[in-house]
Order: structure tokens, then C-alpha cells, then sequence
């Protein structure tokens, strides 16, 4: 056996020794989630403030001297940069990966603890080199999240002289960070599961995150490279992207490049980024609804190869975001059947979520709540998709609010509800307290509420034609009164579910303290990670042995056992029927 | 162990597609006998791939989409010798280099296995040496085409200006890796000079560090065939 397993006689003995080491310096794969978990939230916060500032000018035209067209372009691009990436990318799987992979597998940590210690300080310096952009002369780049060429380099277009070079420097930081996390989230499921823990046994929490780093992996490499042929147009004056052009009445020295490679290069990364956003969120919620329901997941080897497809699949849809930008028609043909037959896996798994509720014993406990919201939220997002997949439907809708409805309905409001819905699901066994009740309570109906609110009439708006990213709209005749009281409709929905976000961070503070004190399993979970011998687990996660593993983690209400769960590492009983 | 041995095998049941899922998903390692450090310069090196086969295909559409002709690389990358010019004469030497390199860094994993020290230090250094060179032949390289030839990352007296761009961009690149390459070549040499693997008891180390080395020798025959053949 090569390094299998950490010994256990080591255990305590390298253990953590000051408040330095065990809350700052830490190598431990919990500590270094909620450094994750913070670092994303508190960026994400400025992110949800900026737009809070769009929605302002776009409800309330003309009225906050403050945002001009500038500044509204770079809130922009920094809102959606920050959720997509620095937000959502981070929390799936810097955070969420990092504390569940070694706890739902049945390991002490992750493989290369040092190197893990190390993305997280990389990704924090990203997080730094990105909001530092905001002050550095000429503000944050405002070219859009995609970051297009030639417009994002060229003058003009806000923060073009320092702003895109931070943005591009802190991906590429942030890139660096996300190889040495995702090699050992991928390892460490692949080589350091405990005894008995088949890759068919593991939650399908680690098999989202583990699909998903993988993706990770592979797709960031061509942002990476775009990232880097944009900065040398940018600095050193060559012309990868840029063609011949003329920029503010004089013509440049550029000459000879194709801003279409850029958008392949980008979308290669942005395509699969949207799934690395979503799958881990499909894992999570797959077992939120299977112990909330207490009924094992319907067509578990269903779900895991849909996964894995959904994961190969997202890498040749890339184009079908660029139907507009001018493509060969065959092109836009294959990338339209492609996308399409990505609905089918998809569809298996929301059905088998469905059927998984079917006659289940539904709690309506808060991570439900949020796992039965997703669904609502997932499918209307994924229904848009069937839309702006076909070239035809596509055209017309290109560039309105019905991509933006469209977008945040699938992978922004979706995706953020599996967040709470975990944190909801996890915070007793990250602190040993509940989250509280009501707040909770008052935190899922305004954000859900609320979120329908705000994209739902988008989609209104996107088929009046109404053209997204745009400052102002005067002088677009077409556009109804009604569109402008609808604006300013969504705005204060906006509003009120950014103030229901408070109660949710105050509540995750509140409850650290004052919370009820949970036992080591409140969810009456099967998963390994409910098992540890402490809660919230110690460093070593599993005392003196590690668990041996029995069956899968889905033994809810089996027939013939009295107990309405099974815990993993549970030996089968004689006479029980067990499939796996 | 036995006991170990009989899970697994309850574990991995079935026949034909099933069973062969059940064999790759088995329990703790799906890899078996495959160490934590060398699964993990596999996976790093498939994102590698990535990278540089991002780097390549760029390079490919900018090199088709130009109207601007493009240099003839077997004449700008022609020595003259005694009077003579020979085409791409830098570029071969550059290249059996590498290869060579490659060839004695399998010897030093061969003779690391076989619990060699010193001739697994000394190939080790060798192939270090030898990467070393292929860098300062690179830097020849560079030095001659700036300064000889003009050309620079943002214009090219010969033709399309994405030839000097592109030509700095990846083999730049391509040089990074090599450079890192020598220097972790040479801390790990360091080490088995100094007995450290074979206190661990395994020179698996050795062996990592070489699959690194293969590959950015594979990844420069690549851009051999793809920038200075093509």
C-alpha cells in the first residue's frame, strides 16, 4: 500500500499549536474552507452592492449623480467577474470542496495540505489585485465580464489603462490558485478514500465537485492563455486580438488580429465555467432533497453518469455564445445540437430529483426549502436555454434582458440558493450550533420570493427587445412607458432581497453563539461527514482509526431496519436487502 | 490486510461494462499503487496540455487568418557557418539536446529504481545541464532574431507581425518550463545526492520529476513540428 492513508499513530502529533498556525497558517482543510467561505462572501458583498448600484440607474434613471455611464459599465463587469468567479467558482469549490471532500470520503485532509494552505493565500491575493482596481487611476475595467477585444483595451472604454491590466493580472493569480486546489480536491477523491468507499458509494456532493474540478482543470488553461495574449496586447503592443483600427479618430498601430479567436478562447473557459458553477450545486442538492426527504435518490448511477456527461458535453457547446459574432452556419448548427442534447442529461436529473421528493417524507426544513427553490429557479433558467440555444430564437434575444434573465435565473440565482441551502444544511456540523429558524425562514422567502420578482419580467423585457449592458434608453422609441415602471419595479425588489441577505449574515453570526446546540447528526444524515467522533470535527478529522465503509449514503427508511437511516460505515445486517 | 483484499473483491463484482466500472471505482485508490504525488504531476500535466494546446491552436488561427505573408522559418532560423547557410541548423541542435536530456533523464530513473545513487544523481545533473543548454541556445536564438533581424513582439521587418509575437509568446513560454524544469531537476538531484530517498526508501521522486522533464521535451517537439516545420 503506498501512502494510502495518513498513519494513525501520527495523528496529534502534528496537530496545530498557536492561534497562528491553527486559524491564519492553517493546513487544515476545514479552516482553510471557511478562510474560502469568507474571503468569497465579503467580495461577494461588493459585488451584490455594485448591483444595487446598476439597478438604481436602471430603475431610477437620472437620479444618483454618482453613477455615470463609466461607472456604471464597471459596475458591470465587476459584478458579474465577481459572482461568476470570485464568488461562485470560489465557494463551490474552494469552500464547499474543501471542507466536505475529506469528511464525505472518509480522509483526515486533503493529500497536499501545504499546497492547499497556498491556493487559498493565492486566491486572497487575486481577491486583493482585483479590488485594488477600483482605486488605481481611471478606475476598474468596464469592457464587460467577457472581457471582449478590442474594445477592452482600447481607450474609451473605462479602466482601459490600469484597470484591465489588474483584471487580467488577478486571473490569472486567481488561475494559479485554482490549479493547486482543484489537484488536490481531484486527488484526494481519487486516491485517499477510506476503506470501503467506492467511487459508486460517494455523495453526490463530492461527485458535482469532483466533475467540476476536473473541468476546472481543463478550462481555465484557455482563460489563462487568452488572459495572457490580451495582456500583451495590451502592455507590449502586440496584435493578437486587435485588428487594423481606428480609435477615437486615429489609426493605431495595431494590425492583422481576430477579436474572434479571443471569443473562442473565452468561452472554451466560459462555457464549461457555467457548469463547474452548476455541478456542484446539482450534487449538493441531490442530497439535501435525499436526507430532508429521508428517501434514498432516485437512479443514483443515473445521476452520477449525467454528471459526468453534463461535464463532457460543456466542452463543445462554447460557440452557441456566439452566434451573433459571426460564425460559419454549420458551426452555429452543430454547437445548437450540441447544446440541446446537453438537456438530456440535464432533464434526468431534475426528474430524478422529482421523483426522489415522490411520496418521500418531506421535511420542510430550511436546506429543503432551498433545494426544492433551486429546482423552481433551474428549470425556468434551463427552459431559457432550450430558447437561446437554437440560432434562430437566439438572433433576436442576443444582447437583451432575456439573457439576463436567462443567466441569472440558471446560474446565479440557482446556484447561490445551493449555497444557502447548504450553509443552512452544514453550519451545526461546521460550529455544533443550529442556524436560527426565523430568520432563516424570513431569509428564503424574500431571496426566493424576491429573486422571481427581479429576473421573471426580464424576461418581458427581453422580448420587447429592450438591449442589456445599456446606461440610459433615451431615445429608443419602441420601448413602452411600462418598461420604465417595470424597471423600477424589479429595482425595489432588488433592494429588498439584498436587505434579506443581511438577516441571513447576521443570523450566520448570531447563530454561532446563540444558536441551539446541535448533536453531532441534527439531519439524521448517513454521509461520513455526520459521523466524526467531534463536532465541529478536530483537526484529523476522525480520531484514532478511520471509518470503514458499508454501503452507500443513501440508506433512508430501508425496508426491515428499524432505525430510519444507515449510517455509511454501519456493517450490513443479516437478512437486510441493500443494493449497493 | 486480507481482510482489505476481501472487501474490494465483494466490492468489485459484475462483469463487462459493470465490471469495469466497478474495477476503476473501487475503494480507496483508483489508481492503485499510484502515489499521491505522482497522480497528482499527471493531472497537473493534463492541465498543462491544456495550456499549451490553447497557446498552439492559437497560434495556428493567427498564422491562417493573416494576409500579411509569413516568414519562412527554415530561413530565419538558418545559421551561416564557414559562408554556408543551413537551415534550422540552431533549432536541430536545439532539439537533439532536449531529446538527449530525455534520454538521460529515463537513465537516471532506471538507476533510481535500481537504488543507483550517485549514477542517478549525476544523470539527474546531466539532463539538468543539458536543459540549461537548450535554455542558453534559446537565448542565442532570441538574442540573434532582436537584434539581427529586428524583429520584436509588436512588429516583424519580414512579414506578419503575429510571427514575432506568436515566436516570443511560446517559446517563452515553452523556455519557463524548461527553466523551472532545471531547477527542480536540480533540487531533486540535490536530494538524492544527499541520501534523503534513500532514507524514504522509494526514489519515486525521481521518477515524478522525470515525467515532467518528458513532457516539456514532448510539448517542444510540438512546437518544432507545428511553428518551425509548418
Amino acid at each position: 500500500m503506498v501512502s494510502t492513508n495518513i498513519d494513525d499513530s501520527e495523528v496529534g502529533s502534528h496537530g496545530p499549536q498557536s492561534f497562528l498556525t491553527k486559524y491564519v497558517w492553517s493546513q487544515d482543510h476545514k479552516v482553510i474552507a471557511i478562510q474560502y467561505m469568507g474571503t468569497a462572501t465579503a467580495i461577494g458583498l461588493v459585488a451584490l452592492v455594485l448591483s444595487w448600484f446598476m439597478r438604481l440607474q436602471i430603475g431610477f434613471p437620472d437620479t444618483f449623480d454618482f453613477i455615470d455611464s463609466s461607472s456604471y459599465y464597471q459596475y458591470v463587469t465587476m459584478h458579474g467577474m465577481i459572482m461568476v468567479i470570485y464568488l461562485l467558482t470560489a465557494f463551490f469549490l474552494g469552500g464547499f470542496g474543501n471542507y466536505l471532500i475529506p469528511l464525505m470520503i472518509g480522509a483526515r485532509d486533503m493529500v497536499f495540505p501545504y499546497l492547499n494552505m497556498l491556493s487559498y493565500w493565492f486566491y486572497l491575493l487575486s481577491v486583493i489585485i482585483l479590488a485594488s482596481s477600483f482605486f488605481v487611476p481611471g478606475g476598474a475595467t468596464g469592457a464587460g465580464w467577457t472581457l471582449y477585444p478590442p474594445q477592452s483595451i482600447l481607450e474609451g472604454t473605462p479602466g482601459s489603462d490600469w484597470g484591465i491590466i489588474l483584471m487580467l493580472v488577478s486571473l490569472i493569480v486567481f488561475i494559479i490558485a485554482f490549479t493547486m486546489g482543484g489537484l488536490n480536491y481531484v486527488i484526494t477523491v481519487l486516491q485517499a478514500r477510506t476503506e470501503g468507499m467506492t467511487m459508486m458509494r460517494m455523495p453526490l456532493t463530492i461527485w458535482g465537485i469532483f466533475v467540476a474540478t476536473i473541468m476546472g482543470l481543463l478550462a481555465f488553461p484557455a482563460l489563462f492563455v487568452g488572459g495572457i495574449m490580451l495582456m500583451f496586447d495590451k502592455v507590449l503592443g502586440t496584435s493578437f486580438f486587435i485588428p487594423a483600427i481606428v480609435s477615437m479618430g486615429e489609426s493605431l498601430e495595431y494590425g492583422g488580429g481576430s477579436p474572434l479567436l479571443f471569443q473562442h478562447l473565452f468561452w472554451f473557459f466560459g462555457h464549461p465555467e457555467v457548469y463547474i458553477v452548476a455541478l456542484p450545486g446539482f450534487g449538493i442538492v441531490s442530497d439535501l432533497i435525499s436526507i430532508h426527504a429521508r428517501k434514498n435518490i432516485f437512479g443514483y448511477r443515473q445521476m452520477v453518469w449525467a454528471i459526468v456527461v453534463i461535464g463532457a458535453l460543456s466542452f463543445i457547446v462554447w460557440a452557441h455564445h456566439m452566434y451573433v459574432s459571426g460564425m460559419n452556419p454549420y458551426f452555429g448548427f452543430f454547437f445548437a445540437v450540441t447544446t440541446l442534447i446537453i438537456a438530456l442529461p440535464t432533464a434526468i436529473k431534475v426528474y430524478n430529483w422529482v421523483l426522489t421528493l415522490w411520496r418521500g417524507n418531506i421535511h420542510f426544513t430550511l436546506p429543503m426549502l432551498f433545494a426544492i427553490a433551486f429546482i423552481f429557479t433551474f428549470v425556468v433558467g434551463g427552459l431559457t436555454g432550450l430558447f437561446l440555444g437554437n440560432v434562430v430564437v437566439d438572433v433576436p434575444l442576443s444582447d437583451t434582458y432575456f439573457v439576463v434573465a436567462h443567466f441569472h435565473m440558471v446560474m446565479g440565482v440557482a446556484p447561490v440558493l445551493v449555497v444557502f441551502g447548504a450553509i443552512y444544511h452544514w453550519y451545526p456540523k461546521a460550529t455544533g450550533r443550529m442556524m436560527n429558524q426565523a430568520m432563516g425562514h424570513i431569509h428564503f422567502w424574500v431571496t426566493f420570493i424576491g429573486t422571481y420578482a427581479i429576473f421573471f419580467p426580464m424576461h418581458f423585457l427581453g422580448f420587447i427587445g429592450m438591449p442589456r449592458r445599456y446606461f440610459s434608453f433615451e431615445g429608443l422609441e419602441f420601448i413602452p412607458e411600462s418598461a420604465y415602471t417595470l424597471n423600477a419595479a424589479i429595482s425595489i425588489a432588488a433592494f429588498i432581497v439584498g436587505a434579506a441577505q443581511m438577516v441571513f449574515l447576521f443570523n450566520l453570526f448570531w447563530s454561532i453563539r446563540h444558536g441551539k446546540p446541535a448533536n453531532g447528526n441534527p439531519w439524521r444524515a448517513t454521509s461520513l461527514e455526520w459521523q466524526t467522533p467531534q463536532t465541529p470535527p478536530v483537526h484529523g478529522n476522525w480520531g484514532a482509526s478511520l471509518p470503514v465503509v458499508h454501503r452507500w449514503a443513501y440508506d433512508y427508511s430501508l425496508p426491515g431496519v428499524e432505525a430510519d437511516f444507515v449510517p455509511q460505515n454501519v456493517p450490513i445486517t443479516e437478512g437486510e436487502t441493500n443494493e449497493q | 490486510m486480507s481482510d482489505r483484499l476481501e472487501l474490494s473483491d465483494a466490492v468489485a463484482s459484475g462483469e463487462g461494462w459493470q465490471g469495469m466500472v466497478s474495477d476503476w471505482s473501487a475503494d480507496r485508490e483508483t489508481f492503485k499503487d499510484v502515489s499521491w504525488g505522482k497522480a497528482m504531476m499527471w493531472v497537473f500535466l493534463l492541465s498543462d496540455t491544456f495550456i499549451f494546446g490553447s497557446f498552439l491552436i492559437g497560434y495556428m488561427s493567427a498564422r491562417m487568418s493573416t494576409v500579411v505573408p509569413w516568414p519562412i522559418p527554415s530561413e530565419v532560423f538558418a545559421l551561416n557557418i564557414g559562408g554556408t547557410d543551413f537551415p534550422l541548423i540552431l533549432i536541430a541542435i536545439m532539439t537533439f539536446i532536449l531529446i538527449s536530456s530525455s534520454g538521460t533523464m529515463a537513465m537516471a530513473v532506471n538507476y533510481g529504481y535500481q537504488r543507483n545513487r550517485k549514477r542517478t544523481a549525476v544523470l539527474m545533473f546531466l539532463t539538468a545541464a543539458l536543459g540549461l543548454s537548450f535554455v542558453g541556445l534559446q537565448a542565442f536564438e532570441w538574442t540573434k532574431l532582436i537584434v539581427e533581424e529586428g524583429v520584436r513582439p509588436w512588429s516583424n521587418p519580414m512579414g506578419a507581425p503575429q510571427f514575432g509575437s506568436i515566436f516570443f509568446m511560446i517559446t517563452g513560454f515553452h523556455g519557463l518550463h524548461v527553466s523551472i524544469g532545471v531547477i527542480y531537476l536540480t533540487v531533486v538531484a540535490a536530494k538524492v545526492w544527499r541520501g534523503d530517498f534513500d532514507r524514504r526508501g522509494s526514489y519515486e521522486g525521481v521518477e515524478i520529476a522525470g515525467l515532467y522533464w518528458h513532457f516539456v521535451d514532448l510539448v517542444w517537439v510540438f512546437i518544432f513540428a507545428f511553428f518551425y516545420l509548418w
